[in-house]
């Protein structure tokens, strides 16, 4: 059933009882044309452009538990794409495009608010790495601008702009159309899209293993549900890459850390935009219920316990109160962990890899959410072509032969 | 926070370490011999098991000393530390260290 | 005024201290030890709030911590505001002002309400299927209006006055809650004086439940009087720390716990120097979690009103406020424990009638005692429905029959009601720890099972409720025992996943998650989309999401989806708990590290001086350095350019003390230097300098300085300023993990040594009256070497370097002595008229020169070639850190960016750093861009601005013009050599 006011007005009328599932629940089938590990925003938007765009309708989608459920549903929904390089930048404005029309795409209201992102600077190195990237993202085409400390404080009035704090906020770098979404509607929206497709979502079932053919190309996936034949895996496994890609004898240049986030209490409108401070390692928005989103740090060990450290969340929050020193008094409603898988250049992969049918979709570290509908764009394509769209064809895993990086971290000695 | 056994100054909380990553990744004698490839997996390519995880901690705000952890990265729970250098312990599950 | 509610006696409350709290304004009076719910029930005020979602009227619910409904704005003066206090455990003082929010225009007449007639529409997740279109709309109409109509209470608008504190604490056992479990723990646990234990509580004394049980009786005293000997007992004992108002709020790896105390907010005018809230971290030993049980609401139709309240809330306000909630009161049960209610409300003067879902054979001890203490009891009954709008008048019961089927409805009118659907453990803490919950259904209920860290339950919070076994098996989590004879308490219930109701009940609300305004229909709602897992329907419908975290609706919410899924709960399983358990303020967390504690500022031992002669300062790093030193009204450009020319035509003086400083030393030092540098050490002769390039193991530079021979075993490094900490990290990484069979020693000595830089063609004459043992002149002293000696007195190392292209000095001397010599060199330069300088200038004048800043023209991204400076890798060297990686495919590649100078057109433009660079300004973007600008400055010196960029192919590209970003557009500039100035070094020995 399509969604609109007219239809929710509709079923008001008989109660809605006529809603029908958003998605089915379909036994695993014996074959598919293609089969997608991992049934998160990246996996499952993957599997919507491959059924729209590439007409693999015969291919299901495996989740080891329930869908949306790894980062998709725990990140702080930050969405920008004022990268440096242009292989980021052209990657993740493909990404913000695509927000753009998302909900009326996948008819289903995925909230993409284009509220502002606006990153602080507090040092000279700041103001010139910011410079950096505006002037970069003015000649690809990415909106990205300068903001005097006065113009800051005007988009975003509860900063506290002092010169006397110990990093005084000496200006900023202002993405307009960059914002948040609500990171459950993107999973959901994919899904009810793709399944309408037709594409299999088979959640609480986790690939145990892969088979391979004479060639040694992949020839289908062992799981808890049975063996499933297929000749094309694409690999969407977040912080459990390292694991899946194990089972494939396959090692990655990944790691997997605990990244944490938390929310306030909800409160009436009060901060207007995101802002992010790398320096001080802030990240703060509102979201629509009223929460302030904060988003902090990783820790430092390889950890799948989806648990973080006591000293990562107070850090932050010691930012938090430095730049809007009358959220001192608000309260913190909840703290969670996600498992995020870091590249050495903190650049994702995208790419083919040494096992022919094998595709992997990783190392979106602690920045994927915001790539979420590029990201399954750009792999839907690699994975119907065996060969990369343009967007992602520079994240290869290759690069980390060549030493062709892409190291936005680096470059901006930020974090994303 | 962990609580991070120091095999040269005790427990210590984890603020005072610093995580070096994974351990037993030697420094090829002679890099110059080595293809890109394997440069490259020596330079980038990390495992990241779920299980136990051999891994380098440095006592950065204590003795300044490099050692060795194995920790399983489901429960963080650290079942041995040793010092550089040392073999590492032959503990592969978490129930062979109890 | 009168508190028509209050009884004439008893309660915990303190009569010979009566005040006034406010309430919308409104004088509300009470007695000292009163909640903020306690006064407004005295004062027969129930009706305190609106819902999130259909604005409904609210009223208390609870009587602790798990409050959903009774949240208020809470202003204790001096703007000490912050809304969404949960009125049950807000303490009252004289003076608190109370404010109910979530509603316009008032309390009482909400426009709001509107959403509740419309409740047909706002369904779960009704949001996600509409306000499609325009799409434009979504950011500019919709959402602000759902942001508006979102959200609760006002978040505080002033800075806060209050200061908050931080503690870590180490004790061999920490003990969770202060209920009779808690207490018979503590009790036990520190009978050795040598184990230091905690015990914390939430509430503003020991007790736990305790505290409003007037009937028990343990070995034959009061409860009161067994909990006030325990206490005294446990007070008296130095090993025992008792924290009351400490909330155990997080559990995290290996046993560390943190607690918000909470030091102030009952007091009504703080004492002087008292933290608000002091946050503690313990690493426990042992931790026994003796956390309690929460009761369940009923879920049936209309079970929000105000004056519905849980029945051991009741029971609470009565016994421990000396409250009557209401004096015509219907308790809906399907438990035995209401029936204390019940009868500690009829004692109080209250008409009690308890509506049970039970059969009459299923009832205990309990049915007999309240029909002997003159309850109306109706068993075999269910409740459908209530009424009334901003309070309760009656609840709407029905009698089932034989079958089940539910009878013909009858009112049974009130103005107060309870409910109670069994209990549930707080197993919240227990979840943390990542301990594995277990279902009991007997006990209907998930408790602890296997421990995954040193950490045991008691009591209620893993389902033992009778008060002697409680007491029992909290001394049994502590290693002992202790028999004591209680009072039996009523504990059975029938889970009730919603209450029976005629088949064809009209639509209708019967709330789950009361804050949410999460319904039962909700619910099935979400099931019927496919939202199948607890997690999906959590997220659809936000039950459990509101700020109580569910602790009252969670179990009901289950028990609802395992009845639409047909399965048992155990099969659905349960949503993770995550910290806090109740709601922590941020300044808790962040505590003292506020202002100039939010991280330590770094200064030089100079730093003085630089203050007191008028320098501004800018951070770098966490030093505090001086960036340039206007005299009287200069601009900072014309300060600099002053500083600048001085430093070409005489002399400069520049604190160089920040950068980083490294003993290397031992038998193997010059192997040590050639294996971590890129160039060669080992032929390096005693008292000479050499500028090593240091590269991370991917090729890329990492570090760059000079370093001295100061013996053939000792060599002295200098480091960036920023750098300094992750250089000596990574030298005594390799030195410890890949060469330990390396001898040598490294020592950071950043701090020991102070550093001043006498810079110009002056710059030996101003030294040389201070300095006795050393030659100064060019032959004996030359350019790159070091001499250790005195000056001034002082012991030092004298290196003769320069970062500016001028002839020049660094003076290292003992950090103590650092102003003092500088102050005697600039005295001694007062005579050619020497100039303090500053970073910027110090910036300037080597870009005039071309020398790099790590940082500033690397990027992470740089190797030595890029830099021009593959003259300072040693190719015959076999290895050194980072070599490899200089030989990979794209590091050889052509197209690499390269380090040029840039001439702009215009003689005064000065470039932005970090503008990018392109060969065709006129191309359509995508623009290709080649480059980008590291430095740029206005040089004095030269009459123009210069800049450093970094451009592809940049050596080949000399003279050709590009294109530059500014913020307008495109400036022209010619690629030049990036040496502005003296490119023969004739100035470096003067």
């Amino acid at each position: 059933m399509r969604f609109s006011l007219l239809s929710l007005v509709r079923n008001a009328f008989s109660n809605h009882q006529n809603w029908g599932r958003q998605w089915r629940q379909p036994e695993p089938k014996k074959t598919y044309d293609a089969i997608i590990v991992g049934a998160g925003g990246h996996g499952l938007a993957t599997a919507f452009y491959l059924a729209s765009e590439h007409g693999l309708t015969n291919i299901a989608v495996i989740e080891k538990g329930w869908l949306g459920g790894g980062n998709t549903g725990r990140n702080t929904t930050i969405i920008r794409s004022n990268y440096l390089y242009d292989e980021s930048a052209a990657l993740y404005d493909h990404a913000l495009k695509l927000w753009e029309g998302l909900s009326q795409a996948l008819n289903y209201n995925v909230m993409y608010s284009a509220r502002g992102v606006l990153m602080l600077a507090h040092n000279h190195h700041d103001v010139m790495s910011f410079k950096r990237h505006i002037y970069a993202n003015r000649l690809n085409g990415v909106d990205n601008e300068w903001l005097s400390r006065e113009q800051v404080k005007d988009f975003c009035p509860p900063l506290n702009i002092s010169p006397d704090i110990r990093y005084p906020v000496v200006g900023g770098a202002l993405q307009r159309r960059g914002g948040v979404a609500r990171h459950d509607a993107v999973a959901w929206g994919y899904a009810r899209a793709a399944d309408a497709l037709g594409v299999d979502i088979i959640q609480n079932c986790e690939v145990t293993g892969f088979k391979r053919d004479a060639s040694g190309a992949i020839a289908g996936v062992e799981t808890t549900r049975g063996p499933i034949a297929t000749k094309k895996v694409g690999v969407v496994a977040a912080g459990h890459t390292s694991v899946v890609m194990a089972r494939a004898g396959l090692r990655m240049p990944l790691e997997s850390f605990p990244l944490q986030a938390l929310v306030s209490e909800p409160v009436k409108p009060v901060f207007p935009c995101v802002v992010m401070s790398n320096t001080i390692h802030a990240y703060i928005s509102q979201s629509d219920k009223g929460e302030l989103v904060i988003g902090a740090g990783t820790d430092q060990y390889v950890s799948y316990s989806q648990q973080g450290g006591l000293h990562v969340t107070t850090h932050t929050l010691d930012a938090i109160c430095e730049l809007v020193p009358e959220f001192r008094r608000m309260r913190m409603l909840r703290n969670w962990g996600g498992i995020v898988d870091v590249t050495p250049d903190r650049s994702p992969i995208l790419s083919k890899t040494p096992i022919a049918g094998l595709y992997v979709n990783c190392g979106w570290g602690t920045g994927g959410f915001k790539a979420t509908p590029g990201s399954g764009h750009a792999f839907a394509h690699t994975i119907a072509h065996d060969t990369p769209h343009a967007v992602n064809a520079p994240f290869t895993l290759d690069r980390f032969r060549t030493g062709r990086l892409i190291d936005e971290a680096a470059a901006a000695a930020v974090a994303h | 926070m962990l609580l991070i056994e120091c095999p040269h100054c005790g427990p210590r909380a984890e603020i005072e370490f610093r995580c070096g990553g994974e351990a037993h990744i030697a420094r090829p004698a002679d890099p110059s011999a080595l293809d890109d490839n394997a440069w490259a997996e020596f330079l980038f390519y990390r495992s990241s098991p779920k299980g136990v995880h051999a891994e380098r901690w440095n006592h950065a705000h204590g003795c300044q000393r490099w050692f060795n952890a194995l920790r399983d990265t489901m429960s963080d729970r650290i079942l041995a530390t040793y010092p550089a250098g040392a073999a590492r312990p032959n503990i592969t599950t978490i129930e062979a260290a109890r | 005024m009168t508190t028509a509610f209050r009884l004439p006696k008893g309660g915990r409350i303190d009569r010979t201290k009566p005040i006034v709290v406010r309430f919308n304004g409104r004088e509300v009076p009470a007695f000292q030890g009163d909640t903020a719910a306690s006064a407004l029930l005295a004062n027969g005020i129930h009706f305190v709030g609106r819902s999130f979602k259909y604005h409904r009227p609210r009223g208390i619910m609870s009587h602790g911590s798990e409050e959903p409904n009774a949240l208020l704005d809470v202003d204790r003066g001096g703007n000490r505001r912050e809304p969404n206090n949960r009125a049950t455990v807000v303490e009252a003082f004289d003076g608190l002002a109370l404010k109910s929010q979530n509603h316009w225009p008032s309390l009482t007449f909400d426009v709001g309400e509107i959403n509740d007639r419309l409740g047909a529409i706002f369904v779960a997740g009704f949001y996600y299927k509409t306000f499609m279109w325009p799409p434009k709309f979504w950011t500019s109409v919709y959402e602000p209006i759902i942001r508006r109509a979102a959200g609760l209470g006002q978040a505080p608008t002033a800075p806060d006055p209050d200061r908050y504190a931080q503690r870590h604490a180490h004790a061999e056992v920490l003990v969770v809650g202060a209920g009779p479990a808690g207490i018979a723990a503590a009790l036990v646990a520190s009978e050795d004086p040598n184990k230091r234990v905690i015990l914390c509580d939430e509430q503003a004394e020991p007790g736990g439940a305790l505290l409003h049980d007037v009937t028990s009786e343990i070995d034959g005293v009061p409860t009161s009087a067994w909990v006030k000997a325990a206490i005294e007992t446990l007070d008296a004992r130095e090993n025992v720390t008792i924290l009351p108002r400490t909330t155990a709020f997080g559990y995290f790896n290996h046993n560390h716990v943190a607690l918000a105390e909470r030091i102030t907010d009952h007091l009504r005018v703080p004492l002087t120097g008292l933290p608000r809230e002091r946050l503690w971290q313990v690493r426990a030993g042992r931790v026994i979690l003796a956390t309690g049980a929460h009761e369940r609401p009923l879920v049936f139709a209309d079970n929000d009103r105000p004056g519905i309240m849980l029945a051991e809330s009741l029971r609470c306000f009565v016994n421990r406020y000396a409250v009557l909630p209401g004096r015509q009161i219907v308790i809906a049960t399907t438990g035995a424990s209401a029936y204390r209610a019940a009868i500690d409300l009829k004692a109080a003067g209250a008409s009690v009638t308890v509506v049970d879902l039970r059969l009459e054979g299923d009832c205990g001890t309990e049915l007999v005692a309240a029909v002997h203490a003159g309850v109306e009891v109706l068993t075999n009954h269910t409740v459908i429905g209530s009424h009334g709008r901003q309070r309760v008048t009656g609840l709407i019961v029905a009698k089932l029959d034989g079958n089940g089927a539910v009878g013909a409805p009858r009112v049974l009118a009130c103005d107060c009601a309870g409910m109670s659907g069994g209990w549930t453990p707080a197993v919240h803490l227990f979840s943390q720890s990542r301990g594995k919950l277990r279902f009991d259904s007997g006990l209907d209920a998930f408790v602890p099972g296997a421990s995954v860290q040193a950490e045991t339950s008691a009591g209620s919070c893993r389902g033992v409720y009778d008060l002697a076994a409680t007491i029992a098996d909290g001394a049994k989590a502590a290693g002992g025992s202790r028999a004591v004879a209680a009072s039996p308490t009523y504990t059975s219930f029938q889970p009730a996943r919603i209450m029976p109701a005629p088949p064809g009940q009209k639509p209708v609300k019967a709330f789950v998650d009361f804050q949410n305004d999460v319904t039962a229909k909700d619910i099935k709602l979400a099931v019927a989309e496919g939202f199948t897992s607890i997690e999906h329907v959590k997220r659809y419908t936000t039950t459990g999401m509101a700020t109580d975290q569910g602790k009252t609706s969670n179990m009901n919410a289950l028990g609802l989806l395992a009845g639409q899924l047909a399965t048992e709960i155990p099969a659905v399983g349960t949503t993770t708990f995550r910290l806090p358990y109740t709601p922590v303020t941020f300044g808790t967390f962040a505590g003292p590290n506020r202002g100039d504690l939010f991280d330590p500022a770094r200064v030089t031992p100079i730093h003085d001086w630089a203050v007191a002669n008028g320098a501004k300062f800018e951070d770098v790093g966490l030093w505090k350095r001086a960036w340039y030193f206007p005299a009287r009204d200069e601009t900072m450009h014309q300060a600099v350019a002053r500083e600048t020319k001085a430093v070409r035509t005489s002399a400069g003086i520049f604190d160089a003390s920040t950068l980083g400083k490294i003993e290397v030393t031992g038998a193997d030092a010059a192997e040590f230097m050639n294996r971590i540098y890129t160039n060669a050490w080992t032929k390096l002769e005693v008292g000479r300098c050499r500028y090593g390039l240091m590269l991370k193991e991917d090729g890329y530079v990492f570090d760059d300085g000079v370093a001295a021979r100061l013996s053939p075993t000792l060599f002295h490094v200098t480091t960036t300023t920023g750098g300094a900490p992750r250089v000596l990290a990574h030298m005594e990484d390799f030195l410890q993990t890949e060469w330990p069979d390396l001898k040598v020693f490294l020592t950071s000595i950043t701090e020991q040594w102070a550093v001043i830089a006498v810079q110009g063609r002056r710059a030996r004459e101003m030294i040389a009256p201070l300095i006795e043992d050393i030659a100064l002149d060019d032959a004996a002293f030359p350019h790159m070497a070091v001499r250790t000696g005195h000056i001034a007195g002082v012991p030092c190392r004298l290196f003769r370097v320069s970062f500016t292209g001028e002839l020049g000095f660094e003076i290292n001397v003992p950090a103590d002595y650092g102003q003092a010599v500088w102050e005697a060199v600039y005295e001694s330069g007062r005579r050619f008229d020497v100039t303090p300088y500053g970073t910027e200038a110090m910036h300037v004048l080597r870009a005039e020169k071309g020398y790099i800043i790590v940082g500033q023209e690397t990027d992470g991204t740089v190797t030595p070639d890029d830099l021009g400076l593959s003259g300072l890798v040693g190719k015959a060297k076999r290895d050194f850190v980072g070599k490899r990686s200089l030989v990979r495919p794209d590091v050889v590649a052509t197209g690499r960016k390269q380090l040029v100078g840039l001439r702009t057109g215009d003689l005064s433009l000065i470039l932005d750093e970090g503008a990018q660079i392109v060969a065709d300004p006129n191309q359509t973007v995508p623009m290709k861009m080649i480059g980008h600008v590291t430095s740029s400055y206005m040089s004095a010196n030269i009459g123009r601005s210069i800049a450093l960029a970094l451009v592809v192919d940049g050596r080949r590209r000399m003279n050709e013009r590009l294109h530059v970003t500014t913020p307008n557009g495109f400036a022209q500039a010619t690629v030049v050599e990036p040496v502005f100035l003296d490119p023969e070094g004739v100035r470096l020995h003067a």
